[in-house]
């Protein structure tokens, strides 16, 4: 229950002041070394460690083995791998090759399946945030119970849902068909294309209590006093959402909606967990086709080429969004 | 005070996991005696529960007479490759480890196996014990082997005994009669046949049969692939067509990823064959399926065909290259590979012998063992011992799975689709091969 107390407090805003005012404070003359000076270093070293042994080497490492030929004849001895230039990458992009084609439309399949799970999940966390505004008896059980699928295991989750979408012994289609009476065949939802609209919909049960959860936060810090001046002005309630709620978030949809979209596209462990071995052709997604690349045929370089690709890829959208976003920010 | 002992759980519990990780990898030893090995076991038995069961009074007798402990993890198909492959690529696996023997060659060619040279060969007790077939398949022709045989498997075609009298079918023998006795079979909810249309590794299998039936061979003798042969399109196409014209296979068998699924309608009596290994029994008889009411037959060829009713399957041993306790692994190996052991896990795990001379314990039903031993011994063909052979199996399995798939949702796979399907394949095993 600790959850729905923490949850009701309005001062959760307060550390936005806090950091303002650590913000303010004077910067530290330069010449001389105050005593003491080494201490935010050697605070911040283990950080900078862990990241270079955590983020940086791995990386590096990637980009070096997508220059190679490292096969499994090398496997044990990585050192011994052929250098091969960009023949990886022009393997990957060859759009007419068995593997550049394949690459091509698990990367159609990602691009669909991110627009419509960060759309209908942000469209829902939304909805819920704004729904559960107001105060009302039973708000904190909603708002704990919206959290549930972020809080549980995500192993535990999906296989659940895997259960549930199994054609013949599936909650699903008992619920559809032998409770509902629907006509026609039961259909199967983890092979075949419907595949696509699983994971879809198992991903947006999965992602969208964290858009709740931050939309949520973020409506916390707009004062009451903005929605009552402009219920006086006669303002509706989509009136009020939409000149007063989207305006105020949109320090928290910047953020939000680019996280949600890096972790959608990248999203390895919901078609690992639903699909397993017998993965299907219409839920390929790129995080997923790139694994099998690397370990089903145990051809690392090639993979390490098409994940420096995504990489690529996903820095440049990343990069043209934050553009425009700031431009418009300085606009305004 | 509640909150700071949950934190120290937490952190507790970090440590343990951390320490656990690390001790892995631990041991070391000039002699035998007093260390410690880590094996990892394939799913043979009904359940990894049960197959925990099955070896640990096994392995607590190897113990005592050599003080050497075993450190067991069974682990099951669907993961076992990814895990071999994560031990090969890190250097941190286990000093002994069950594989499967068609991808004995593929292993091989990482070079993070111990090759059984002339010296290992003898500590374990000579390769002249192994019945020469099965030593064939531990890796490549004319280099020393990575893999001993472990556990004889071959696949047989399970028919319920009771089903086919009460439709007036006889055991088939031509591919012909068997589609006729399906599609007699096939009525009132139960179906003629079952299959394991989701498992890439028996749709590959299938795929090789089928196509050796026709006399068509995936690979050349210098080990490049040749997927796209008429003899492998129509091989696989009968195969699939059990599903998509015979109509007389459950389409939901699409999403069985694991042969036991198929195993477990039959000895149910929800279908009236199966096509299974011999391991099978132990999961019939399981399920409450008596011996006598089922019999065994060699999957039969279209007439005219090459009598070709399995693959040379089977579990064979391996030792990893960089273990720490070379001599103890090997002392478990020769264990492993002896008269006693063999016999012992014969029977619940329902395999054929690898010793020369052996006899098939595994069934008190003598007319199924000798059909098993046949099939074996004279109608088997061994998967292409080359490098790419567990690239084929991914490749075209996988293939195989997504047709299967396309038939079970409505969708129509002709010849031509077949062909491409294994171009495409073929192109992806090329790739990886650096051609």
């Amino acid at each position: 229950m600790s959850t729905t107390t923490s949850a009701d407090n309005p001062r959760g805003a307060g550390l936005q002041t806090g950091r303002a005012t650590a913000a303010t404070t004077a910067p530290p003359k330069r010449r001389k070394r105050q005593k003491g000076w080494w201490l935010p270093l050697a605070l911040l070293a283990p950080a900078i460690i862990f990241e270079i042994i955590i983020h940086v080497i791995p990386m590096l490492t990637g980009i070096w083995i997508s220059f190679m030929q490292l096969t499994k004849f090398y496997i044990a001895n990585w050192s011994a791998a052929p250098f091969v230039g960009f023949k990886n990458y022009a393997v990957a992009l060859d759009f007419n090759g068995a593997v550049g084609a394949d690459l091509l439309r698990s990367f159609a399949i990602t691009c669909g399946f991110t627009v419509l799970v960060v759309g209908i999940s942000w469209s829902l966390g939304m909805a819920a945030a704004v729904a559960l505004q107001r105060k009302f008896w039973g708000r904190g059980f909603f708002r704990t119970l919206f959290l549930v699928p972020y809080a549980l295991p995500m192993y535990a989750g999906i296989i659940a849902w895997k259960f549930m979408l199994q054609k013949d012994t599936g909650a699903v289609n008992h619920f559809l068909f032998d409770n509902l009476h629907l006509g026609g065949d039961k259909p199967f939802w983890l092979i075949g294309d419907n595949a696509f609209w699983s994971i879809v919909v198992v991903a947006i049960w999965r992602l969208w209590p964290f858009a709740f959860l931050m939309l949520m936060a973020g409506l916390q810090s707009i004062p009451e006093e903005v929605y009552e001046a402009s219920a006086v002005d006669g303002a509706k309630p989509f009136r009020q959402w939409r000149a007063i709620t989207l305006p105020m978030l949109r320090p928290v949809n910047t953020v939000l909606l680019l996280v949600m979209f890096l972790w959608t596209f990248n999203d390895f462990n919901t078609p690992f967990v639903l699909f397993g071995n017998a993965q299907p052709a219409a839920g390929d997604l790129i995080s997923f086709h790139i694994y099998n690349a690397s370990f089903l045929t145990w051809n690392f370089g090639s993979g390490a080429a098409m994940s420096v690709l995504l990489l690529i890829f996903l820095l440049i959208v990343t990069g043209i969004y934050l553009l425009v976003i700031n431009r418009r920010s300085r606009r305004a | 005070m509640r909150k700071r002992a949950i934190i120290a759980g937490a952190i507790a519990a970090a440590v343990a996991l951390v320490a656990a990780g690390c001790s892995g990898s631990g041991g070391s030893g000039d002699s035998p005696s007093g260390s410690t090995i880590t094996y990892w076991a394939s799913n043979q038995g009904t359940s990894l529960d049960n197959d925990k069961q099955v070896l640990t009074p096994v392995l607590n007798d190897f113990t005592k007479k050599t003080g050497v402990k075993v450190k067991l993890e069974v682990i099951g198909w669907n993961d076992l490759q990814t895990r071999i492959q994560t031990a090969v690529t890190s250097g941190q696996g286990p000093d002994v480890l069950n594989i499967g023997n068609t991808w004995a060659a593929s292993l091989q060619a990482t070079g993070a196996f111990m090759p059984f040279d002339s010296a290992a060969m003898k500590a374990i007790g000579g390769k002249d014990k192994f019945v020469k077939t099965a030593l064939e398949t531990g890796g490549v022709a004319g280099k020393d082997v990575t893999s001993v045989p472990l556990y004889g498997l071959a696949y047989g075609l399970y028919y319920n005994k009771a089903m086919f009298t009460a439709a007036g079918v006889q055991p088939p023998t031509t591919w012909e009669e068997l589609v006729t006795a399906a599609k007699a079979l096939t009525k009132d909810g139960t179906y003629g046949f079952s299959l394991a249309a989701g498992s890439y590794t028996e749709n590959a299998h299938f795929a090789f049969i089928n196509a050796a039936q026709n006399g068509a061979d995936f690979f050349d003798k210098d080990g490049n692939p040749t997927f796209t042969s008429t003899g492998a399109v129509d091989g696989i196409k009968r195969y699939l067509d059990l599903m998509q014209t015979d109509k007389v296979v459950n389409p939901a068998n699409a999403q069985y990823d694991n042969g036991v699924m198929a195993v477990n309608d039959f000895a149910k009596g929800k279908v009236a064959m199966i096509l299974s290994q011999n391991n099978a029994d132990s999961s019939i008889n399981a399920n409450g399926m008596k011996t006598d009411a089922y019999g065994v037959v060699p999957f039969p060829a279209p007439e005219g065909g090459k009598a070709v009713a399995s693959h040379v399957a089977g579990i064979n041993l391996s030792i990893m290259k960089n273990t720490k306790n070379k001599d103890a692994a090997l002392e478990f190996v020769k264990y492993m590979t002896s008269e006693d052991t063999q016999s012992t896990l014969g029977k619940p795990y329902a395999t054929l012998p690898v010793l020369e001379g052996a006899k098939a314990n595994f069934t008190d039903n003598a007319e199924e063992a000798a059909t098993f031993q046949k099939i074996y011994n004279t109608m088997s063909k061994p998967l292409p011992l080359v490098p790419a052979e567990d690239q084929f199996e991914n490749t075209v399995g996988k293939a195989m799975n997504d047709m299967f798939s396309k038939i079970a949702t409505g969708g129509t796979v002709s010849a031509s689709d077949i062909k491409a399907a294994l171009q495409d394949a073929q192109d992806q095993v090329k790739q990886s091969m650096g051609g």
